[in-house]
């Protein structure tokens, strides 16, 4: 079965000079690129550099304006979605295209092309969910499930296709480790399979593990190839950024244990039927100047405390949470960011910001509880287009100015601008789900070394994350969600990897990838 | 004696029922497809006076129902051309259709006020519905059984068809359908169609089958109850039908009650019954379910591509 790729057949596809330019930015220029059969090929680029705009042509999507595509050889035009995948082309977006409202087999059924017969298309998705070993309800509204289990869906579509291209934007950028891992075994056997990927990721080691050749896009241009495999991650991000890469600036005079500044006492809060997870007297504190991670698999109670405090949901006590000894548990959310807590949700598009608004409509949202935007309720018009493009000076969001809607930036630097909204008033308790999701190379270390700032400063943090490797490097103390019960803080300083992993994955990290499909 | 009573007090409920669920049916399919057509009053006029128009002219009440169609579908071209093509608010646009139907049916049928036509009559032969029971099943006229049909089949289409999966698609995420490949706006103009289409028919009910004259505003606001039958019915069909029954109930009681003289309720708040008893028990039916908000397509009213 497993044959080296064939040298001599012709690319599975080739890009020949592709230009597209939207108003004000040229996306993608002038870009060639050519992939074998069976290669996983990387594109790489700062946020904002086309990437997306280049799958997105080749998967009909959106039309190039110049340049040319070819597919197993011969020249093709390719109009629409389906066109592509009638070549071979699939593709999972980095923004889902799932309807929230349906169940996973009506999701799949609309992928496709044909009618199925639900019962015919439900022994097919079994036999796929086998076959690659992935579990995956069929009959669960989309709106219950996690996010791995959604990228299940749209990898699940494409692979019903018989795809002989398979486009991945970002896939891994919400995953737990242990999802990845299954992520990529999956991949690795549909390219042994003899189907080629197109692989979008910020994560570089990811690429190293995953892929055999990348082209690396800057300002829409190709500025580099590589082999993955050689080149050093480092590296790689340097081509990317066509800079030096900095590294995480510590303050000195470590050790630093001031006084508590949030503190959470056994918070109860139940789930949100029917599959939120309960948090069981969760208890924590984080101290000024301390970066605090969470780690753990998602799933498992991350997303409610985020809520619980953030003031969404309020806890039943009002000194389950203090912030700086005062009680707040039952304060809302607007009057906890008026005391001094801010909190970036996971979910950038709808949570962290209304896709709708402009830039500074959304800045108003969140900062005028803290800054003088909106003094007796009338917005201030000057000191808001100012902190917004002081947001978007300092944090490098490459976009036309604060009156851009949000919901038009690309992923990273909507992340980018929200994760500067929030630094930007120096509340004195940050907490943030995912604060790099998403984020290139050079801007994820920016934002790191903001956050470490701003607790340099005196504020306490509280970062709830995926991505060990991050809280590793960010954290002071870190500690893990487990079904809803957090364990006890632990110094970072001498804590091994897999220490973590077993902390966090262990008995239910197991048992949750293992678990068959329900049926 | 009493049967007899009864089975005519049903016969009129259905009748005053069945325009309201034509109408109400056809913006579910609507806005199941992402689009709020707030013009149903409008469109419904529209029906009536060429519904009523043609037939007066021709003499054929089937020509007459055609012509309603037909006009109601004109009436939500505009609609759809204004939203759809021009992206135009959709709000807005319903409330102008609204009130262009009034002017309208107004202006066309000024020639026609006071003017009377046969009106539909029982599609099966007077025989069948001798018995006051047998007439309760074969005493309606053609509509009534229509609509009833359509309720079956617009929840089968929905529910079981991949065209239907398609069109909820199209509503519940626009940008995931065009992403996936489907023409959005295609389907979403087909679907005003049919929502204009329904009500067309819904309106032509009353100059047609209901009262066989014409008067100026014939359709009393039905077509804002309709609207809001969608809303409490969930988007579901089958509820839909209930409340449209509900209404139609409650309204031949309003009648009753005038016809029995009964003085010690004002006549205003008899008049509001009907509204008022729809929208308590729909609403007694959507706090019955735990799901609460997430019944509207999620796109509901939402300009697409956003811009
Ligand atoms: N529909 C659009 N209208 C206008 N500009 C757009 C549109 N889509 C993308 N752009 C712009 O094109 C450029 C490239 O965007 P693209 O989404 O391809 O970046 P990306 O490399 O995928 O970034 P990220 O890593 O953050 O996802 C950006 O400047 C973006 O703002
Ligand atoms: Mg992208």
């Amino acid at each position: 079965m497993t044959q080296p790729p064939d040298q001599t057949a012709p690319s599975r596809l080739a890009l020949a000079h592709v230009s597209k330019s939207f108003p004000g930015v040229k996306a993608n220029q002038d870009i060639s690129l050519s992939v074998r059969p069976g290669e996983i090929h990387a594109l790489l680029g700062e946020n904002g550099a086309g990437k997306s705009t280049l799958v997105k042509i080749i998967y009909g999507v959106q039309r190039a304006d110049e340049g040319g595509i070819s597919f197993d050889g011969r020249p093709v035009e390719i109009a629409s979605p389906k066109a592509a995948r009638k070549l071979g082309i699939g593709m999972v977006f980095q923004h889902f295209s799932l309807f929230d409202g349906m169940t996973v087999l009506e999701n799949i059924a609309l992928g496709l092309d044909e009618t199925v017969p639900a019962e015919e298309l439900k022994a097919r998705i079994r036999a796929i969910l086998d076959s690659y070993s992935l579990p995956l309800d069929p009959d669960r509204e989309v709106h219950t499930l996690s996010v791995g289990e959604r990228q299940r869906i749209e990898i699940v579509r494409c692979l019903l296709q018989k795809p002989k291209l398979l486009i991945m934007d970002e896939p891994t950028s919400v995953l737990t480790p242990q999802e990845v891992e299954r992520l990529f075994e999956t991949l690795r056997q549909i390219a042994r399979e003899g189907c080629s990927i197109l692989y979008i990721s910020h994560k570089l080691h990811e690429i190293k593990a995953l892929c055999e050749a990348a082209t690396i896009l800057r300002g829409g241009k190709v500025v580099a190839t590589c082999d993955p495999r050689i080149e050093t991650t480092r590296r790689m991000a340097e081509l990317m950024i066509g800079a030096e890469l900095k590294h995480l600036q510590r303050p000195s005079g470590g050790g630093k244990a001031g006084a508590a500044r949030l503190s959470v006492d056994k918070l109860d809060m139940p789930g949100e039927p029917p599959f939120g997870t309960s948090l069981k007297g969760v208890s924590f504190s984080a101290q000024a100047g301390e970066i605090l991670g969470i780690a753990g698999v998602a799933g498992n109670g991350q997303a409610e405390l985020l809520m619980a405090l953030s003031g969404e949901h309020l806890a039943g006590q009002p000194d389950a949470i203090r912030l700086d000894g005062r009680p707040i548990g039952l304060a809302n959310a607007g009057a906890r960011r008026a005391a001094g807590l801010a909190c970036v949700p996971e979910e950038r598009n709808g949570h962290a910001a209304v896709p709708e608004f402009t830039l500074a409509e959304n800045v108003v949202l969140t900062a005028r509880h803290r800054l003088p935007l909106a003094p007796s309720g009338l917005i201030r018009q000057g000191p808001v287009e100012a902190y917004a493009k002081d947001v978007i000076a300092r944090f490098d969001v490459r976009i036309t100015g604060p009156g851009a809607l949000a919901g038009s930036l690309s992923g990273g630097n909507l992340q980018k601008f929200i994760m500067g909204r929030e630094i930007g008033q120096k509340p004195d308790v940050l907490v943030v789900a995912q604060p790099t999701w998403g984020v290139d190379a050079g801007a994820a270390a920016a934002i790191r070394q903001a956050l470490v700032d701003l607790a340099a400063q005196g504020s306490a943090i509280v970062v709830i994350s995926q991505d060990l490797d991050e809280l590793l490097e960010l954290s002071d103390r870190l500690c893990v969600i487990n079904e809803g019960r957090l364990s006890q803080a632990r110094p970072v300083a001498g804590l091994k990897l897999e220490e973590i992993g077993l902390m966090m994955g262990g008995v239910h990290g197991e048992s949750h990838v293992a678990e068959p499909a329900h049926v | 004696m009493t049967a007899a009573i009864l089975v005519s007090i049903f016969m009129t409920l259905a009748a005053a029922a069945t325009p309201i669920l034509l109408a109400a049916l056809g913006e579910l399919v609507t806005e199941k497809a992402g689009v709020l057509n707030l013009g149903v009053e409008g469109m419904m006029l529209c029906g009536a006076v060429a519904g009523f128009a043609v037939a007066y002219s021709t003499g054929s009440v089937a020509l007459g129902l055609i012509a309603a169609t037909l006009a109601g579908v004109a009436a939500a071209m505009i609609f759809a051309l204004l939203t759809l093509g021009l992206g135009s608010n959709q709000v807005a646009t319903g409330l102008a259709l609204t009130i262009f139907g009034i002017g309208a049916s107004s202006l066309i049928g000024a020639g026609f006020v006071g003017r009377t036509i046969t009106r539909l009559g029982p599609l099966f032969p007077a025989d069948y519905a001798a018995h006051p029971w047998l007439r309760l099943v074969f005493g309606h006229d053609a509509i009534v059984y229509l609509s009833l049909a359509l309720v079956l089949a617009v929840s089968l289409f929905l529910r079981r068809t991949r065209a239907g999966l398609i069109l909820r698609a199209v509503g519940e995420n626009a940008d995931s359908a065009h992403a996936i490949g489907y023409r959005v706006l295609a389907i979403r103009t087909a679907a005003t169609a049919f929502g204009g289409a329904l009500a067309g028919l819904g309106g032509a009910y009353f100059s047609l089958a209901l009262t066989p004259m014409w008067a100026d505003r014939l359709t009393a606001g039905r077509g804002w109850i309709a609207l809001a039958l969608v809303v409490f019915a969930a988007w579901k069909p089958g509820r839909l039908l209930i409340g449209a029954y509900l209404f139609g109930a409650v309204a031949t009681f309003e009648l009753q009650a005038k016809a029995a003289g009964w003085s010690f309720i004002a006549p205003e708040v008899l008049a509001m019954t009907p509204y008022l008893a729809t929208i308590v028990v729909l609403t007694m039916m959507s706090l019955g379910r735990r799901t609460g908000g997430r019944d509207a397509p999620a796109c509901l009213g939402k300009p697409f591509p956003a811009s």
